[in-house]
């Protein structure tokens, strides 16, 4: 016998009644809208004249007009219980209305059913009538129906079912619960607290927290990283929070999650990304399959505005530095100027209109994972215009005279990382004549950047560069070497995003990269 | 009535007393040295004039492997173990 959850419900009259109970008991749950339950209250009343004195037979109502309606509507003389706030149906855990559970010992259900299938109500007399030795009840069973479908229990309503399973004791809600007073605008509230970027959140109500968890199989209580300056514990749940006041879908949930565990690296570094007065910040591509079933943007404007996956999972990353790690603007985050990619950038890679192989796949996963890939950079994306290049070693070259304004187009031999977005028109141009690797590309970047150590010395017209006291140090053929802007190809990092007009490739460009800053990291996506 | 849930890491901050000052240095001063540039230079300084003015201290210098990340737990506990005071180089 399947053991029942306990409840203490107020009949009409404002009795209590308990269950467990010293007495056999029917517990009948109905909504009064549901036509099946109006044909099963009169069956159930009748169970009560039959039965009552020797048994509780009870009806449970989902609504306390109806409880009133149906009592009037049948002239029922049982009492009848109160489950408008409908813990109780939860508890019980049945999808149909009318729902009965038989206790003969006031403790756990030897019968139950769902609906109105004749026979197993009259079954149901039978089994009472014989555990209490007394004679059936009396009731006209060939004026019934053979079978009726039950309706949706009230309990399932998906927004009722939300509150229900959020404040249920095994919810996977743990978090702080902030009341917020019916005369306070919650949006001003959550300003006032300081969870916002400057833009309006979404409320995370309980609700829609437990919405949220729904688009990820990790448990909610789950620690996956330790978030500086506070090293708050950023579990699932803290971040699903900040994932719902950032606009995010459920399905964008792993997303965010795998993006979270990436910067919170000691590789990645967040707590120097924020710190740092240059203004870095995260830019977060994201590759395979992933990308097309969330709708993220790959193509036009992918880099900007109108795509909600693009715009919300960036922000929830950011939103969840501030909140669960505690770095606010003039707190640890000390950029001079900031950046608007401070409030989120996220894209897809276009990988579809790319002969290159992906980011992710030249990061050693394979092409149907999807991973999310975080660079710490401190501008972009700054165009590189050229409408006129039709060679490939041309666009190519363009390519890298434009990456000669990383940090400042006098310094060279730069550890920095550069991640290059080139459009798909500019990409057409470099496969013109056939495949165009990305290697060249690169090899091509570092050589049309070469200049000569001495243009990086100090002098009348800029003291950026090498000091002077460092070149008088140096001889005149060492200050005539040539250098390329990067340190190594390997800072040069390339995607395709963007849309098929326009000859308009762009550049983000970089922090301190490697162990002294920060170091780019590749995160595969959970699989739902 | 609205409820949502906390966004935070629900941690309040600890308020800590500062260690009383009586005026006087003595025992081990600390020059920490977080590898900002020239962060070095202020402390060599730093280090000449105590030397000259305090002789009866002794100067111990730290660094952190860089000014980017939080200083590792081991050289924290390492200079609270060792200094009676510390004085650290920040930068810009």
């Amino acid at each position: 016998m399947a053991g029942t959850p306990s409840f203490e419900l107020t009949d009409l009259d404002g009795n209590t009644r308990a269950y467990p109970a010293s007495k056999p008991s029917l517990i009948c749950f109905v909504k009064e809208d549901c036509e099946t339950c109006n044909t099963a209250a009169p069956v159930i009343n009748a169970f009560h004249t039959a039965y009552g004195d020797t048994a509780n037979v009870w009806m449970v109502s989902q609504s306390a007009d109806g409880s009133v309606i149906l009592k009037d509507r049948h002239g029922l003389t049982l009492p009848i219980l109160d489950d408008s706030d409908l813990k109780t149906s939860f508890a019980y855990d049945f999808n149909i209305v009318p729902a009965v559970f038989w206790c003969p010992d006031g403790k756990a259900a030897e019968t139950q059913f769902e609906g109105f299938v004749k026979q197993e109500w009259r079954d149901l007399d039978q089994a009472i009538a014989s555990t209490l030795g007394g004679s059936a009840g009396e009731i006209d069973w060939d004026a019934l129906p053979d079978w009726r479908p039950g309706c949706g229990s009230k309990h399932l309503d998906p927004e009722i079912n939300d509150r229900l399973r959020a404040e249920a004791d095994d919810s996977p809600i743990r978090a702080r619960k902030i009341e917020i007073a019916s005369a306070d605008d919650v949006a001003e509230f959550m300003f006032d607290q300081g969870f916002s970027d400057g833009l309006p959140l979404v409320a995370p109500t309980p609700e829609r927290v437990l919405r949220m968890l729904a688009g990820t199989r990790r448990d909610a209580k789950e620690v996956i990283a330790q978030m500086p300056p506070n090293m708050g514990d950023a579990t699932i749940e803290k971040i699903a929070i900040n994932a719902v006041m950032a606009g995010c879908k459920p399905e964008y949930l792993p997303v965010v999650i795998a993006a979270i565990e990436a910067i919170c690296t000691d590789e990645f570094n967040i707590h120097g990304v924020n710190a740092t007065t240059m203004g870095a910040s995260p830019v977060l591509v994201v590759n395979g399959p992933i990308c097309e079933r969330i709708g993220m943007n790959s193509g036009l404007m992918a880099l900007g505005t109108g795509n909600r996956a693009n715009a919300t999972i960036g922000r929830a990353v950011r939103l969840a530095v501030r909140n669960i790690g505690g770095s606010h603007p003039g707190g640890t985050d000390r950029s001079t100027l900031g950046s608007p990619m401070k409030f989120t950038m996220c894209f897809a890679e276009r990988e579809e209109r790319s002969e290159w192989a992906p980011l992710h796949v030249e990061r050693g996963f394979k092409a149907e994972d999807s991973v999310v890939t975080v660079f710490a950079m401190t501008s972009g994306p700054s165009l590189i215009v050229d409408q006129e290049s039709r060679e490939p070693d041309e666009i190519a070259g363009t390519l890298g005279l434009g990456l000669e304004a990383v940090f400042l187009s006098k310094y060279h031999m730069l550890p920095v990382d550069t991640l290059l977005v080139v459009c798909p028109e500019h990409l057409d141009t470099l496969m013109k004549d056939g495949p165009y690797s990305k290697d060249r590309l690169r090899d091509r970047i570092q050589d049309v950047t070469k200049k000569p150590l001495r243009d990086m010395v100090a002098n009348e017209t800029s003291g950026a560069g090498m000091t002077r006291a460092a070149a008088a140090k140096l001889s005149d053929e060492q200050l005539d070497r040539i250098v390329p802007k990067f340190a190594s190809n390997d800072y040069i990092h390339i995607v395709v995003a963007g849309s098929d007009a326009g000859k308009f490739s762009g550049a983000f460009h970089g922090w301190a990269t490697g162990e002294i800053g920060s170091q780019s990291v590749s995160r595969k996506i959970e699989e739902i | 009535m609205t409820l949502i849930l906390d966004p935070t890491d629900e941690t309040v901050p600890v308020s800590r007393q500062i260690t009383p000052r009586d005026g006087q240095v003595s025992g081990v001063v600390g020059l920490m040295d977080i590898r900002k540039p020239r962060g070095n230079i202020l402390l060599d300084e730093l280090d000449r004039l105590l030397s000259e003015r305090m002789p009866g201290i002794e100067i111990r210098r730290f660094a952190k492997p860089t000014f980017t990340k939080p200083c590792p737990d081991d050289l924290r506990a390492q200079m609270k173990a060792e200094c009676d005071f510390v004085i650290e180089g920040l930068a810009d």
